[in-house]
């Protein structure tokens, strides 16, 4: 017993924060299905979803009880064990991540040595989720759309992978923590590298199946691919493990690329009074919804607005809380998660930005997309970033070495997409890799 | 900490079921993941004698060995996929075509 | 419990996990299944390496062996059809010969390992002075390309051969 309280107490906070991850995490996920449905709305001139609370503020939770008791359906000849665990697989993968991924100074499961090859690691496995589950559903489109999903997460884990190599030879080390304190009064590595996070821009849109890239699920050709024959909460799951993963990879991008939870311009002390932007964001929330409140159609809505205006209230005393003398010491991890949280929102939202955007690739448009330009672009990018490594360490100024190293990747780019395109005009017999779907 | 007896005895039953394995089944694919069966057990010695001697030269050969794996997989899934184009099957003992 | 204690206890667990997934690679019918037995060994294994303190092992372990070459065994499992495979004899016909040469080499190993242990006649030597440093990323990093760095090189020659030999394997006619 005693072992046990010992045990609990050195791995307290720890424990703490993985319960909270496990609870919040679905949650977020929740909303961020709303966030885009909302998005894409507003992007095709609609309203979304309007009708549970106001402003469909409880769709995701009204969603959620919809999956929860809908019946439970698994196909006849399904492999049963294969089936019921699969999902389970791709949301343990897409949560595991969140143990080495620092959300501010103080808010990390565990500082890794290997942090950033950790998450790599266990978010990869989340694609057997996706394989078993396409194999153990017993049906074609599903075992189609399983397929294509392996050959493209193999294909673009690559280019992430490279990608991420860049951004961890410009800090030296592999650890989150230390990837954020490199990037510390310095500048944030988009600038210094704005091909890798290109490149890992498009390479993680590719490994969350997401549109352009969704050939996996592409409705129009495969039903629902991989997903076909789950419904109910086992589809929810698999939702919540596409979901999860999109804040991992975001999070991702956000530590090694966008300064992770660094505030912007930290460096420049008359930009200081961006330190008053977390409590005055949530307050004009809050106000917009105590303004939103007396306007609503039902006085239950009316309600949940107020509520709703009160909670971001709340979040604001909480980011003004540092100014309080007495809890200053508070501020690097609150307003740590605030900007961390924030720029993984906008990560998100270019991904919806481009989902609502571009039109879907071709299974061969997708591999050539991947082998023929992503892959050695990545490797050259690494290559400059090795370069423009060296150059700073032999003192030369941070904007040669940059036009130098940057621009070179860059012609390298060009000249790959001129050599598709000289390639596309010429006659070309079918490529090998449309055989593997069949 | 555990012996490192421990760990090689580990290793020796991952060793053994992957000899089975390999010795035992007919078709070439579980053949091939009991050699990588096998690989893991050699894996599992190599680090544990690096921490034995704390000298992280075990670990490197460990990184060499999974090369190597991935290197034989890819050959041998190649072949496979190759003699089932041609054959129908990925049974052991039907590919004899060098037997007359 | 202290973390020694720990990675006793989970020393134990994940040897287990790992002679389990083996037994279950060798014997189970379905392939898939035997891949998945397989994913739990290597997993398991992963683990162990952890426990030994191998950090960056573990992440190659996971990362090249369970989400690359697992990945590829899987795709060509469903690119080749197995179903007539499934009603087909599952051993070889003198099974049981191969299964006693098996085990006789197991006890032969298993007797030199038993020899070897703290007071034995083949007692393996005590660890030397110095230890293996907690930055174990670094120290592996060090040895790879400053000692090891012709090896290194060699084995991405392996690599590109065996992507050529693969690639002209499974081109259409061979």
């Amino acid at each position: 017993m005693s072992a046990l309280l010992e045990f609990l107490k050195t791995y307290m906070w720890p424990l703490i924060f993985a319960v909270v991850i496990v609870a919040v995490l679905p949650l977020l996920a929740g909303y961020v299905v709303l966030m885009e449905r909302k998005i894409m709305a507003d992007m095709q001139a609609r309203l979304g979803p309007m009708r549970v609370g106001p402003h469909g503020l409880l769709q995701p939770i009204a969603d959620a009880l919809k999956l929860l008791i809908k019946e439970d359906i698994i196909p006849e000849n399904a492999d049963k064990v294969v089936f019921w665990f699969a999902p389970v697989i791709s949301v343990t993968a897409a949560m595991l991540a969140y143990s080495a991924l620092a959300i501010g100074p103080f808010f990390q499961i565990a500082e890794l040595n290997i942090g950033l090859l950790f998450i790599v690691a266990v978010s990869s496995m989340g694609i057997f989720g996706i394989i078993l589950g396409g194999w153990a559903s017993n049906s074609h489109y599903s075992l189609l759309g399983a397929l294509r999903s392996t050959a493209q997460m193999i294909s673009y884990e690559t280019a992430a992978g490279l990608a991420l190599v860049g951004g961890v030879l410009l800090a030296g080390s592999l650890s989150t923590r230390e990837i954020v304190q490199a990037q510390h009064g310095g500048t944030w590595y988009v600038f210094v590298a704005p091909i890798g996070f290109f490149l890992y821009l498009v390479a993680s849109i590719a490994e969350t199946n997401r549109a352009p890239f969704d050939l996996p699920e592409a409705e129009s050709e495969l039903v629902a691919g991989y997903m076909t024959e789950y419904s109910g909460f086992r589809w929810a799951v698999y939702f919540l493990a596409e979901y999860a993963n999109m804040i991992v990879v975001a999070s991702i991008a956000t530590t090694l690329f966008l300064g992770g939870w660094l505030r912007p311009f930290q460096g420049t002390p008359w930009m200081d009074f961006l330190d008053f932007f977390p409590p005055l964001c949530f307050l004009a929330v809050a106000g917009y919804c105590f303004y939103r409140t007396p306007k609503q159609p039902e006085p239950i809505q009316s309600m949940v607005m107020a509520l709703f205006g009160g909670l971001c209230l709340l979040l604001a005393a909480a980011m003004a809380l540092p100014f309080v003398p007495a809890f200053a010491a508070s501020k690097p991890g609150l307003h740590g998660a605030f900007w961390f949280l924030l720029k993984v929102s906008l990560y998100i939202y270019s991904f919806m930005w481009i989902r609502f955007t571009f039109p879907r690739f071709r299974f061969d448009q997708l591999m050539k997309l991947g082998w023929y330009f992503m892959i050695p672009l990545s490797i050259v990018n690494v290559l400059g970033l090795g370069v423009y490594r060296v150059l700073r360490q032999l003192q030369w100024s941070r904007w040669p070495a940059f036009v130098l190293t940057t621009g070179g990747t860059l012609l390298v780019a060009i000249w790959l997409v001129w050599n598709a395109q000289k390639k596309a005009a010429a006659p070309s017999s079918v490529g090998d890799m449309t055989e593997a779907e069949g | 900490m555990v012996p490192i007896g421990n760990y090689l005895f580990l290793s020796l039953a991952l060793f053994i079921i992957g000899v089975i394995g390999v010795l035992t089944r007919r078709n070439v694919i579980v053949i091939l993941m009991s050699i990588e069966l096998i690989l893991n057990a050699v894996n599992i010695n190599l680090v544990a004698f690096s921490r034995h001697w704390a000298n992280v030269d075990g670990q490197i050969f460990t990184l060499f060995i999974i090369t190597d794996a991935a290197a034989e997989a890819a050959v041998g899934l190649g072949i496979i996929i190759a003699f089932f184009k041609n054959r129908e099957t990925v049974l052991a003992d039907e590919m004899d075509l060098l037997k007359w | 419990m202290t973390p020694a204690q720990i990675s006793q206890y989970a020393f134990y667990f994940f040897a287990a996990l790992a002679v389990v997934g083996a037994i279950g690679t060798v014997t189970v019918r379905n392939v898939v299944h035997s891949a998945i037995f397989l994913i739990t060994s290597l997993l398991a294994t992963a683990g162990i390496f952890l426990t030994l303190g191998a950090q960056f092992v573990f992440a190659v372990q996971i990362v090249l062996y369970v989400g690359g070459i697992m990945v590829l065994f899987i795709f060509v499992i469903m690119l080749v059809n197995l179903d007539v495979a499934l009603h087909q004899m599952q051993f070889k016909r003198r099974w049981w010969v191969a299964g006693l040469l098996a085990l006789a080499l197991g006890g032969q190993f298993g007797a030199v390992i038993y020899y070897s242990r703290a007071g034995g006649v083949l007692e393996i030597p005590a660890a030397r002075t110095g230890a293996l440093s907690p930055q174990n990323v670094q120290q592996f990093g060090l040895a790879l390309f400053e000692k090891y760095a012709l090896p290194f090189e060699i084995a991405s020659v392996l690599l590109l051969v065996a992507l050529i030999g693969a690639v002209v394997m499974t081109k259409k006619r061979v």
